[in-house]
């Protein structure tokens, strides 16, 4: 049995055969010592290369869709450009074989692409790579790689986005690359298919040719090669507890979250940015708990526009409908940096100038993005909601500010919905206070995360501090009660929102102390909501 | 010569597709066409130049089109970009 590592990007356990993939290796032609008979076969060589590519096009709309088929349709496009064609023609006029020039002009494009300064453009460096191999290859008369019969895991240096659209999916049980990120077309098509695969694992081809069982545990990051027995129970065991798992939650789906005795309790989710609200209907979430929304503000030179925020904000409004949303206003800070705030660098980010108190101070980041929440507001159930609140003073002017806002767009004749303004709890002011709040707010969401690192002074991101970041805390415990009992004496609702919204161990407590909705990564919803059911409280 | 500038509303800025729908909407007209971007200067006949540019939304990038047809090229090009990037 051999064992390594590899970084997991879909969880999950396959076992089955390894079928190493490895890009053809057949020598190029040499030269004619004609260059305009070399210009010729490099002719017809791109245009059966379009075909190819028309062909596998149609067959990616098909199975994987529009947006997918998107990166053979840039091959196709690449294939006419002009500065790589006159590159090819120039190596070709230099002495060089159709299948060498056509290989070495695309490694010049695609290393230039790799050298820019743009993630987009530097992940563009394989499409080249990969239309120009597969020139390379027609002139070789290499005719592709093939497949086994059956199911395999498929192992390999790395896959071009190509390659991973003319696999046969049904067929693959994981795929384990020595190379490629989170963020490679591997990974997405292995999230996209739902199958455990691990990226940058440390496997070696040629041992994989040579070994019968290979063992994928997604969970983990392990793989495992004719593993022993005990090693095979033990992931055939976790096989069989994920599928049965998986089963059992989908009796879950659609039904409400109810406790025995009846306590109604909403199940959110958590996303990032509007395209994660398909998804999150997708995983039967009845609501949207938290929406950062920093994407909105990250990785850009400017401050959004208030059409671009509310174009944002409506689209997920219109995609929940009835169910609650709860927007997040901006939680940037030093430790989340964007140059063009022109933040000073802190100290201390942690308790630096972030969240609500950027947005106190500087009205013009603050403004369009109220008023882009209370726009939005007519197009669904949008609540908001501040962060790194710490004194009842920060929400009443917060508030005063949203009143005055809709009131100008009441005068503009823009329709607006009442929007209910929650804190979101995650300084432990915050949670003493929580009974004073309660009378300004309309709820509360907790945060546990920023509440955890606050209440017990411990950095999150140190990773020296493992044993003393402990969410379970009774100093916590005794905060997250008060919150609780506070909103309810109140009459307002408490929800949670950090990563304990997920937590198993923590839902029948929660009920206990009277949170009434709890917000999670929407995988989670179904597996949560089959402890709420199972739940006496 | 017709000059005109836009101003790029794509949010994921110019990327292979819109560059290459650019370039099929440049191919029919005999003119020549540039684009210049803050970043840097491309013949809209070449895909990879386009990409090169690597502009983003809300870049401003101004078109130069000049030839016997620079008049229909460049309302239609005007056209295609505010519809496209």
């Amino acid at each position: 049995m051999k064992i390594g590592t590899g970084l997991p990007v879909f969880p999950g356990v396959s076992i089955g055969k390894a079928v190493v993939y490895r890009k053809a290796q057949s020598t190029a032609p040499v030269s004619s010592g004609d260059p305009a008979a070399e210009q010729a076969k490099f002719d017809a060589a791109v245009i059966t290369a379009r075909n190819q590519l028309s062909a596998l096009y149609e067959k990616a709309k098909v199975e994987l869709g529009e947006e997918k088929a998107a990166i053979v349709e840039v091959q196709m496009l690449m294939l006419d450009d002009l500065d790589y064609l006159d590159g090819v023609a120039a190596a070709i006029q230099g002495g060089a074989a159709a299948a060498v020039a056509a290989l070495e002009t695309g490694e010049e494009f695609a290393a230039v692409f790799a050298a820019m300064d743009d993630e987009y453009m530097n992940a563009r460096s394989a499409d080249i790579r990969d239309m120009s191999h597969r020139i390379y290859d027609i002139l070789c008369g290499n005719t592709g790689f093939q497949l086994p019969e059956g199911k395999f895991l498929l192992v390999a240096e790395d896959l071009a986005p190509s390659e991973t659209i003319q696999l046969p999916r049904e067929r693959i049980l994981a795929f384990v690359t020595r190379q490629g990120s989170s963020s490679s077309h591997t990974a997405i098509l292995a999230r996209t298919l739902n199958i455990p695969s691990l990226v940058q694992s440390d496997i070696e081809l040629a041992d994989a040719e040579g070994c019968t069982v290979l063992a994928v545990d997604g969970f983990t990051g392990n793989w495992y090669m004719d593993p022993d027995d005990e090693t095979m129970a033990m992931l055939k065991a976790k096989q069989a507890e994920a599928a049965a798992g998986r089963a059992a939650l989908e009796a879950y789906r659609g039904k409400e979250s109810i406790t025995k005795s009846g306590k109604k309790i909403i199940l959110a989710a958590n996303i990032g940015c509007p395209e994660d609200a398909e998804a999150a209907l997708a995983a039967d979430c009845e609501g949207v708990g938290l929406m950062r929304s920093e994407f909105l503000y990250l990785g850009r030179d400017s401050l959004p526009t208030e059409d671009e925020l509310f174009e944002a904000y409506k689209k997920v409004a219109q995609a929940m409908g009835d169910r609650p949303v709860v927007i997040r206003t901006l939680d940037i800070g030093a430790d989340k940096q964007v140059d063009y705030m022109g933040l000073e660098k802190e100290e201390n980010p942690a308790l630096g100038l972030r969240g609500l108190r950027i947005c106190l101070t500087r009205e013009e980041i603050f403004r369009p993005q109220l008023r882009a929440i209370l726009r939005a507001s007519a197009y669904g159930n949008l609540m908001v909601m501040f962060p790194m609140v710490a004194s009842v003073w920060e929400l009443k002017e917060a508030k005063a500010l949203c009143a005055q806002l809709r009131q100008e767009l009441t005068a503009e004749g823009i329709e607006t919905k009442d929007v209910p303004i929650g804190v979101m709890v995650e300084t432990p002011a915050a949670a003493v206070l929580a009974h004073e709040l309660a009378k300004e707010a309309a709820f509360f969401s907790v945060g546990t995360n920023d509440l955890t690192q606050y209440t017990l002074a411990v950095d999150r991101q140190n990773a020296n501090l493992g044993k003393f970041y402990d969410p379970y805390h009774p100093a916590l415990m005794a905060l997250l009660a008060h919150i609780a009992r506070s909103a309810n004496d109140a009459g307002i609702w408490a929800g949670i929102c950090g990563e304990l919204g997920a937590d198993p161990k923590m839902t029948e407590k929660f009920i206990e102390m009277g949170y009434k909705e709890l917000s999670m990564a929407a995988g989670r919803i179904l597996e949560i909501r089959k402890i709420v059911c199972e739940s006496e409280q | 010569m017709k000059e005109f500038k836009h101003v790029i509303t794509d949010p994921m800025g110019m990327h292979a597709r819109p560059a290459g729908m650019l370039v099929k909407a440049v191919a029919p007209f005999a003119s020549k066409v540039t684009i210049t971007a803050p970043t840097g200067t491309a013949d809209a006949r070449r895909l990879m130049a386009l990409m090169k540019l690597a502009a983003k939304q809300g870049m401003e990038l101004t078109v130069t089109v000049e030839g016997s047809d620079e008049d229909t090229a460049a309302a239609e090009l005007q056209a295609f970009l505010t519809a496209n990037l």
